[in-house]
């Protein structure tokens, strides 16, 4: 029962990173109508925000190792902690939360040079050339990291207070052994906050509603006299605010490297496209319903009835639910179906 | 124009041409791969298995439109079933090549009569989901079959029935051959490059039959078609099907060449990269796939083998200040670089070619053409039809 | 099998020519393979695929991982190859040239001619290694293939080069099949393997966890997973250890938290990881989140073992890897006279130590590049019966052994343990015990395979 409960937990978990991963992509994916194959790199790009951040915040006096005369090697102290003292160790160890706040006007910033500089002259192109210039996009765009940061991952670790494990069972008079990562839990939360953050966006304010409208029928919207451009700009640079925003936090559970990008991709247009295309609901469901199903697969007897289950198990579901559903769980119809 | 799309009003005659010119190129490019630093039997075998592949592709991306994600699955269904031809019956490549087609035939048929009930971004999705769940079953639990991660390689314990019978064997491990020409080297090349002229034909052919123009007809609009009474999922599973016999045809040459069928030709990005091809060289015209798949593979083995040493020596004219920056920029792009040159390649061509490189073919043969005819001729260069 | 003849230096040159600057001795490679063999220097003067003949230069093929997730890894090997050709040609300040034991290179490159290399990218993929490393072979016409940071491209790029008659000296490869079921007659592996790390870890963690632990293994599921799983259980087993579960874990996850909840409750209170790379960085941050590496089941601490060690993984999992126990092949803080030669070459060329993949590179170049002076050919199958066999040491190892019936190098064995208090950006690792090679020996049919012909 126990061990259920902790799956449960992880699936939980797992399904608010998907939800959260594949949200930005279903904005421009499925509302804007972008096959956008560089979404894998605006979740990379956040996570390098985190990365440069925390490479800024340790800028260190090098003190020479002088036993070693083959080549330098130092022992580091970052500057912040030789001015600051504590305050600056503990800016430090709290960098991740730092960079998602450094984040957001980033990410923002290259949402909206994206869009401006390339997405917009593609939006009426067909979905092929726009795979290829995405594809492009997000190659030049990982190679470009990887000459700054080298191949290797980066490790990132959360601020100590939230890095331990929790102990959940003890809390709740369960099992004893029932314990979960404080960041992993904040993760839960930061996605449940930013998902319902660009629903209530999208469904009471005005402008968000005008852009639901212009998604649905572009044409008419514009006769309105409204700029439904610029409200498209806008919602790419969301979009790539909650890609990045996602990544960003990923850092302690995943250390990033440059093409962990391309890990994703797939991973979240399989969820956007079994949420249905056009539907935001959707995508979340799919999100937690993929993170659930992929953590009971991993049990050992699941595993024993069913040899290498874990390995297919996102691909089967997506098959299953596409064949049962034919627009995925929430789709609107007519949306890519063509 | 020396026009090559289906688009344009094609002869009998003009289609002639278009063969014989294939073949040509085809059968001289150790010539003209020379120069350019790719004569060598392998890269060479790769230009024509991967061109097969992507004219495969094309014949059902181009025409209908469908986008099949999962393409590299029947590619590395195709090796499988070739390689475990070699182990078990005869290292003749006829038989090898046939059964690595019928075994793609029969994958083809069983995901795309599931697939195909769904069309747009939810048939990608689906080809995904079963390429995906081939490759990871053959990396993992299938290994008995596959031989997981190493690959499946012949041994010199293999039973080989068939040769077996006609006393062959021998020491060591048979080369695959045809009817005793051993297909290595230069001569694989150009049994590789005979089927290709093949495969290159019977494509041809499908574009100008009815059947093609039926294709085309779905792809511009199905709703129409079906109103007017065609049923058009049997047509869509019939080039599904032979598309899907391409790529184990392309997957069974590979294993030819190269006895060696590994799982990761099933991985997604594999089936990305023929898409990629298609795109790049231009989706719906004839010889655009075989284009983009040369350009990709050339950039993937050549400008991924230049080194530092060679671009000093390259830039060795120069003062030693500007060698070693023109050596520092240069060394961006190639190398561990490579992947930086074929990101830009594929934004450059897509946003200044829509259409890809066909595209640019046009416009020089558009370019010519206005300046022989002094400007008489109308501007044609701008026919390549949407490729969806 | 090698009558396909060469047709490769004519379009190198070509090749070089565009672009105007081929030079003297990149020109001369020109005729590698199709020159007339006039004046040979050795008394064996088969012709042979890619016979350098004449010309006075020579090429080796570097085929490592440039781009995907080994880059970096093999950046680093490409420096020691780079390192290796400059002090074959006399160049530097010599490195391991001055320490190795018996040696017969003088500096002047091999057999006099002048060492050129090419590079090539396996991208980690059978496929492309395979390709990369047929246009060195076809075009290029060098007389050995090294280099590789899988055991999957390894296995295969060694079968090809024994199909194409060219010596492959393995780079970084740690199934037990490379040199066991795989086996080649053209193929050798300095690296150690998946047996030795189980062999070599077995005493140190009876001697610092005790005899009655039971342990917890995530598997990485394929051959190279699977083969040190196995290694594992039965070293750990005769000294008493109880398995509980040995679960496998797709190649590539990101996100371990389904494989690492049920470890806790299934009262282990060990822990093996048995990823390589980015996947040991993700499952290893992961598992310390879960709280595994504080925890105390059964009365014991909790401990987690790695069982392969690299220089990506270290890096990448940070202050995660302290205090965790694994296995290396080398370590740059080693203080014997070939290390610390090495470590002082490549440390004043490059500006930071060699990681342990660098060094087999290097080594290996040295002993195919010794076997070639001393047996007074290129001629292949008199290499390869030279490098049968032979005992060398001042590599940086020790004494060590290539044992003729595997064509695996047996030398002392490394355990490494993730150090708690870095002394700099490159003091991840400390040096545990270096156990010697007797203790990590074994017979060479225990992994039954066929070498295959010398000639081929």
């Amino acid at each position: 029962m126990d061990s259920l409960l902790l799956q449960l937990l992880n699936g939980l978990d797992k399904g608010a990173a998907y939800a959260l991963i594949a949200l930005g992509l279903t904005l421009v994916f499925g509302t804007l109508g972008v096959v956008n194959f560089a979404h894998g790199a605006l979740f990379m790009l956040g996570a390098f925000v985190a990365v440069s951040v925390n490479k800024l915040l340790t800028i260190s006096q090098k003190v020479r190792d002088e036993s070693i005369t083959a080549f330098e090697a130092y022992t580091e102290k970052p500057y912040l902690e030789i001015w600051l003292g504590d305050l600056g160790t503990e800016i430090i160890q709290w960098s991740v939360p730092i960079s998602a706040l450094v984040a957001i006007p980033v990410m923002l910033l290259i949402g909206l040079v994206m869009e401006r500089g390339l997405i917009q002259y593609f939006y009426k192109r067909t979905h092929a050339e726009q795979i290829l210039v995405t594809f492009g996009l997000a190659i030049v765009l990982g190679e470009i990291i990887k000459v700054f940061f080298g191949a290797n991952p980066i490790s990132q670790s959360a601020p100590p207070e939230l890095s331990g494990a929790a102990r959940l069972g003890a809390m709740l008079g369960l099992n004893e052994n029932l314990v979960y990562p404080w960041w992993r839990l904040v993760y839960l939360l930061c996605s449940f906050l930013i998902v319902s953050s660009v629903f209530a966006f999208l469904k009471l304010t005005t402008y968000g509603m005008v852009v639901r409208a212009g998604m649905a029928d572009r044409e008419m919207v514009g006769l309105l006299g409204i700029n439904i451009q610029r409200r498209f700009t806008v919602v790419f640079g969301i979009a790539a605010i909650v890609t990045g925003l996602a990544g960003c936090l990923y850092t302690p559970i995943l250390p990033p490297d440059y093409h962990m990008g391309m890990n994703f991709l797939v991973l979240s247009f399989v969820v956007v496209v079994v949420g249905g295309m056009g539907s935001l609901g959707g995508a979340v469901c799919a999100g937690f319903l993929l993170g659930i199903l992929q953590s009971f697969a991993a049990m050992s007897w699941v595993k024993d009835i069913v040899p290498g289950i874990d390995q297919i198990i996102i691909y089967l579901i997506a098959v299953v639910i596409l064949l049962t559903r034919p627009r995925g769980l929430m789709g609107r119809k007519g949306v890519m179906e063509g | 124009m020396a026009s090559i799309t289906h688009f344009n009003p094609s002869t009998p005659k003009r289609d002639l041409a278009v063969m014989g010119i294939f073949a040509l190129v085809v059968l001289t490019a150790p010539i003209w791969a020379t120069p350019i630093g790719a004569n060598y039997p392998d890269l060479l075998q790769r230009f024509a298995i991967f061109g097969i592949f992507a004219i495969g592709y094309n014949l059902l991306f181009g025409l209908t439109g469908y986008l099949s994600f999962g393409h590299a699955a029947f590619l590395g269904v195709g090796s499988y079933a070739a390689v475990w031809i070699f182990k078990l019956l005869t290292m003749n490549a006829i038989l090898a090549v046939a059964f690595g087609m019928l075994v793609a035939a029969v994958f083809a048929v069983a995901i795309g009569y599931v697939a195909l009930r769904r069309a747009g971004i939810y048939f990608a999705i689906l080809t995904l989901a079963f390429a995906q769940m081939s490759y990871r079953l053959a990396y993992s639990v299938l290994t008995p079959i596959t031989n997981g991660e190493t690959g499946l390689t012949l041994d010199g314990n293999d039973p080989r029935v068939i040769d077996a019978l006609f006393g062959g064997g021998g020491e060591g491990i048979p080369n695959p051959s045809l009817f005793g020409l051993e297909l290595t080297g230069y001569a694989a090349f150009y049994f590789c490059a005979v089927v290709l002229i093949l495969a290159f034909w019977v494509s041809l052919k499908i574009f100008r039959s009815p059947f093609g123009l039926k294709l085309l007809a779905i792809k511009s609009n199905q709703t129409r078609m079906r109103f007017t009474g065609y049923n058009t999922r049997p047509y869509v599973l019939t080039v599904f099907v032979i598309s899907g016999m391409y790529a184990g045809l392309a997957g069974s040459l590979m294993a030819v060449t190269d006895p060696l069928a590994g799982a990761e030709r099933m991985v997604w990005t594999a089936s990305g990269e023929v898409v990629l091809m298609t795109i790049l060289g231009g989706a719906g015209t004839l010889v655009g796939p075989m284009l983009g798949a040369v350009l990709i593979k050339y950039a993937e083995n050549i400008f991924s083998a230049v080194n530092d040493s060679q671009l000093a020596d390259l830039f060795g004219f120069l003062p030693e200040p500007v060698t070693d920056l023109m050596v520092g920029v240069a060394s961006l792009f190639v190398g561990e670089g490579w992947h930086l040159t074929l990101g830009l390649l594929f934004m450059a061509i897509v946003i200044f070619l829509p259409g890809g490189m066909m595209e640019g073919l046009y416009r020089i043969g558009g370019a010519i053409r206005r300046r022989r005819a002094g400007g008489r001729a109308a501007d044609n260069s701008a026919v390549t039809q949407p490729s969806e | 099998m090698t009558d396909n003849g060469n047709p490769t230096g004519w379009s190198r040159r070509r090749f070089l020519q565009t672009g105007a600057a081929t030079t003297a001795g990149l020109g001369a490679l020109s005729f590698s393979g199709t020159a007339p063999t006039g004046f040979v220097r050795n008394a064996w003067a088969q012709d042979f695929r890619n016979n350098p003949g004449n010309s006075d230069t020579v090429t080796l093929g570097f085929n490592v991982p440039q781009t995907g997730p080994y880059a970096e890894e093999g950046k680093d090997e490409l420096r020691a190859y780079k390192l290796a050709v400059k002090h074959l040609n006399g160049e530097g300040d010599g490195g391991m040239l001055n320490t190795m034991q018996p040696t017969a290179l003088k500096g002047n490159g091999i057999l006099g001619k002048k060492v050129d290399y090419v590079t090539g990218d396996t991208q980690t993929k059978s496929d492309a290694a395979r390709a990369s490393a047929k246009r060195m072979i076809e075009r290029d016409g060098v007389v050995m293939v090294t280099g590789g940071s899988s055991s999957g491209v390894a296995v295969s790029v060694q079968a090809l080069c024994q199909d194409m008659g060219v010596i492959f000296m393995a780079g970084l490869t740690h199934a037990n099949d490379t040199t066991g079921k795989d086996r080649r007659r053209y193929g050798f592996r300095h690296f150690f393997n998946a047996h030795m790390s189980a062999a070599a870890l077995g005493p140190v963690l009876k001697e610092q966890m005790g005899t009655n632990r039971k342990s917890y293994m995530l598997v990485a599921d394929y051959n190279w997973g699977w083969s040190v799983e196995e290694s594992m259980k039965n070293v750990t087993e005769e000294m008493g250890w109880e398995t509980v579960n040995a679960l496998r874990t797709p190649l590539g996850t990101s996100d371990y938290s389904q494989y690492l909840t049920p470890v806790r409750d299934s009262g282990a209170d060990v822990l093996f990881l048995i990823h390589y790379g980015g996947d040991m960085v993700n499952s290893l941050t992961q598992a310390v989140q879960f709280g595994l590496k504080d925890a105390t089941v059964n009365g014991k601490p909790f401990e987690i073992v790695v069982p392969l060690y690299s220089r990506v993984m270290a890096q990448g999992a940070g202050e995660a890897v302290a205090g965790i126990y694994g296995s290396t092949n080398w370590h740059w803080s080693l203080q014997n006279e070939g290390s610390e030669a090495f470590v002082k070459s490549f440390g004043e060329e490059y500006g930071f130590p060699p990681s342990q993949a660098a060094h087999t590179c290097y080594v290996q170049t040295l002993l195919y590049a010794n076997a070639v002076e001393s047996a007074g050919t290129f001629y292949p199958p008199e290499v390869i019966k030279f490098l049968e066999g032979f005992e060398f040491t001042g590599m940086g190892n020790g004494d060590t052994l290539y044992r003729a019936a595997d064509h695996q190098a047996f030398k002392p064995v490394l355990v490494v343990k993730g150090n708690d208090d870095p002394q700099s950006q490159f003091d991840l690792l400390e040096v545990v015990k270096e156990v010697p090679t007797e203790e990590i020996m074994y017979p060479a049919d225990l992994y039954p395979g066929n070498l295959g012909p010398y000639e081929v």
